[in-house]
């Protein structure tokens, strides 16, 4: 007994630092991500953009598969939907701005996802995978065989045309004229101010969710479906809301995409983009919203930065996601844990 | 009607490949409850033994003997050294592990074969074509069905008459029961691991001269294989054998009406029979 008590300060302490870490480092990544267009050159700029774009599809994810338990393998068909949907609405109607085209993108997502998911949601774990898989496939297929007008077929929609960002880049102008510095990058810099935002009021949306009564009747119904429904829960309809909810933030991050390259196609409804969003939010540590994030980022740049250094890019990321299982399965984010979980056992000796 | 026996022909030809991978994949998800995206690379290494072999002994039967059995090699070493630390931590781990093996197997393959088609002719007395009623039918075709049809009834009758069988059967539905009555689960775990990696070693090596021999050949199959596998219903081998049935079928018929459906014809099956049957048509367990 008295060895817990001549514990309990030291070891809060160590839960207070790393409360002071935790918070440390998100404070440190808003500061790198919000100066970066100040220092890195375009190339960085871009792939920051991607991987900001891809944050947002990865939170939505850690939603479903993180706080609601829902793995699913047809996120990809909303992140295209919302990609087609925004570039065929620019193309129609030029000189739309910037919130109607989110706007359309997003519904149009959330709107595919309620007959998508309540079909879905008659099975689960493996089998939720598969069939998730299965309708992801049928719709990337569908979108695949269109006629050529309709969504330009493998070509896909091309020469989308940016809408201004004017209130963006008055803030931007004001803010730097009082820094005092001019930013090294002109060019994509509103835009990655722009998926910059995006990505902060989603993952501030999410967290503000995730703790809110309806939050916590999604891990309710993660923990035991069952119990929540005896005690009178409606978990179909919290879990059909979710996949809603989840497939409109991935509308919006293909809406990003579709944005910055100029272009969709239906290849982006492809499985195999709901495959890596999926390890995205596995790498980062899921449930934790910044992990997937960060898996998201880690995911583009492993991908990007291995791919210009070594031609044997596909072995290290192999590599480096087998190390990830064997050494840090709870995630990235958990690297701290398990540090601590060490340095406790380390002074209490093993008896725990 | 000579037009459906033609379809009907190569979508069996197409379902028995298929099947070989999925029984294998099947037993494994349902017995271990481990989803192995590496299962196509079995089956591309196995295509790439075959490769190695037609150019070092040029002897194709030789590589038929020997693709099983170096990847059930394979096979066997991974479950040891990787996948037995990962078992009761869930799939999701497994879907990253496995998928980092499929990335680093197709990335060795590449580096060593390059990322182009490899000529793999077949062997003599299987090329040419016979004439069935008003078609031409490959023979390699008759042969790709005559080994699924071979080794798909001996895996039945081991599934369903056999002791081993009768102990994978009930490891499915009741995995530590099965270890409370004496059974060494590691080994059972370990051999199953082997038999399902050959098999697909044995489809890859049979599919060389019927479908291209290419880095990414592991892909598509590895997608329709999970199709068939919860189409059948996890851990059953009759499912897994009607479910490439359906599949190859309708990856045979869909193309002829229109080349695009394909697709959406064959992931509509899996959808149809998920909304009908949850578990799959032979679901064992929940």
């Amino acid at each position: 007994m008295t060895e817990i008590a001549a514990e309990a300060p030291a070891l809060s302490l160590v839960v207070r630092a790393g409360h002071v870490a935790r918070y440390g480092l998100l404070a440190g990544a808003l500061l790198l991500l919000a100066s970066l267009s100040f220092w890195a050159p375009t190339f960085w700029v871009s792939i920051a953009i991607q991987a900001l774009i891809f944050a947002v599809f990865a939170m939505s994810v850690d939603l479903l598969l993180g706080y609601t338990g829902l793995p699913s393998l047809g996120q990809a068909a909303f992140y295209g939907t919302g990609g087609l949907v925004c570039a065929k609405l620019a193309l129609a109607s030029p000189g739309l701005g910037l919130l109607p085209l989110v706007g359309a993108s997003v519904a149009g997502a959330a709107l595919l996802a309620v007959p998508f998911g309540a079909l879905s949601l008659r099975v689960r774990g493996v089998y939720f995978l598969m069939l998730t898989l299965a309708f992801g496939q049928v719709l990337w297929s569908l979108a695949f065989q269109t006629p050529r007008e309709w969504l330009g077929g493998s070509d896909g929609l091309i020469g989308v045309v940016r809408p201004p960002l004017d209130l963006l880049q008055r803030i931007d102008e004001q803010l730097w004229l009082v820094v005092g510095v001019s930013p090294r990058v002109a060019a994509v810099r509103h835009f990655y101010n722009l998926t910059l935002v995006a990505a902060i009021l989603t993952f501030t949306a999410l967290s503000l969710l995730v703790r809110s009564p309806f939050g916590r009747t999604l891990e309710g119904i993660r923990e035991n479906e069952h119990r929540m429904r005896a005690l009178g829960c409606p978990t179909f309809r919290y879990q059909l809301a979710v996949f809603v909810v989840a497939g409109a933030l991935a509308g919006l991050a293909g809406c990003l995409l579709t944005l910055f390259n100029g272009f969709a196609n239906s290849s982006s409804l492809y499985w195999t983009n709901s495959g890596l969003v999926l390890i995205a939010a596995i790498v980062g540590g899921v449930r934790t919203l910044a992990g997937p994030a960060l898996g998201a980022f880690v995911v583009l740049i492993a991908q990007d930065a291995l791919s210009s250094y070594s031609q044997r890019w596909p072995l290290l990321l192999g590599a480096i996601f087998v190390g990830f299982v064997l050494f840090l399965p709870n995630g990235l984010l958990s690297t701290g844990r398990v540090l601590h979980a060490l340095a406790r056992a380390g002074r209490a000796g093993h008896w725990s | 009607m000579a037009l459906g026996i033609q379809l009907g022909l190569s979508g069996l030809a197409f379902g028995g490949l298929v099947f070989l991978l999925a029984a294998g994949l099947s037993v494994i998800l349902g017995l271990m409850d481990v989803l192995n995206l590496a299962h196509g690379s079995f089956y591309m290494l196995g295509a790439y033994v075959g490769v190695a072999v037609l150019h070092l002994a040029g002897n194709f039967w030789l590589a038929l003997i020997m693709a099983p059995l170096l990847l059930s090699l394979v096979g066997a070493g991974l479950e040891m050294v990787f996948f037995r630390r990962l078992y009761g931590r869930g799939y999701l781990m497994q879907v990253l592990l496995t998928f980092g093996f499929s990335l680093i197997f197709v990335d060795l393959v590449r580096w060593r074969f390059g990322p182009e088609n490899q000529p793999f002719p077949a062997p003599a007395g299987l090329t040419g074509a016979i004439p069935i009623l008003d078609f031409r039918f490959p023979v390699y075709q008759v042969f790709v069905i005559a080994v699924a049809a071979l080794v798909g009834a001996t895996l039945l009758i081991g599934w369903r008459r056999l002791r081993a069988g009768a102990i994978l059967r009930a490891g499915v539905s009741d995995r530590e029961m099965v270890g409370l009555l004496g059974i060494d689960l590691a080994r059972v775990f370990t051999l199953t691991f082997a038999l399902g990696a050959g098999l697909a070693g044995l489809a890859g090596v049979i599919a060389g001269p019927y479908l291209a021999t290419y880095p990414g050949m592991d892909e598509n199959v590895l997608i329709l294989a999970l199709a068939v596998v919860v189409v059948g219903g996890l851990g059953s081998v009759e499912g897994a054998l009607v479910g490439a049935l359906l599949i190859g079928l309708a990856s045979s018929f869909g193309p002829f009406y229109r080349q695009e459906i394909a697709i959406a014809l064959v992931f509509g099956v899996m959808a149809v029979v998920l909304l009908i049957r949850p578990r799959g048509l032979f679901g064992l367990r929940a």
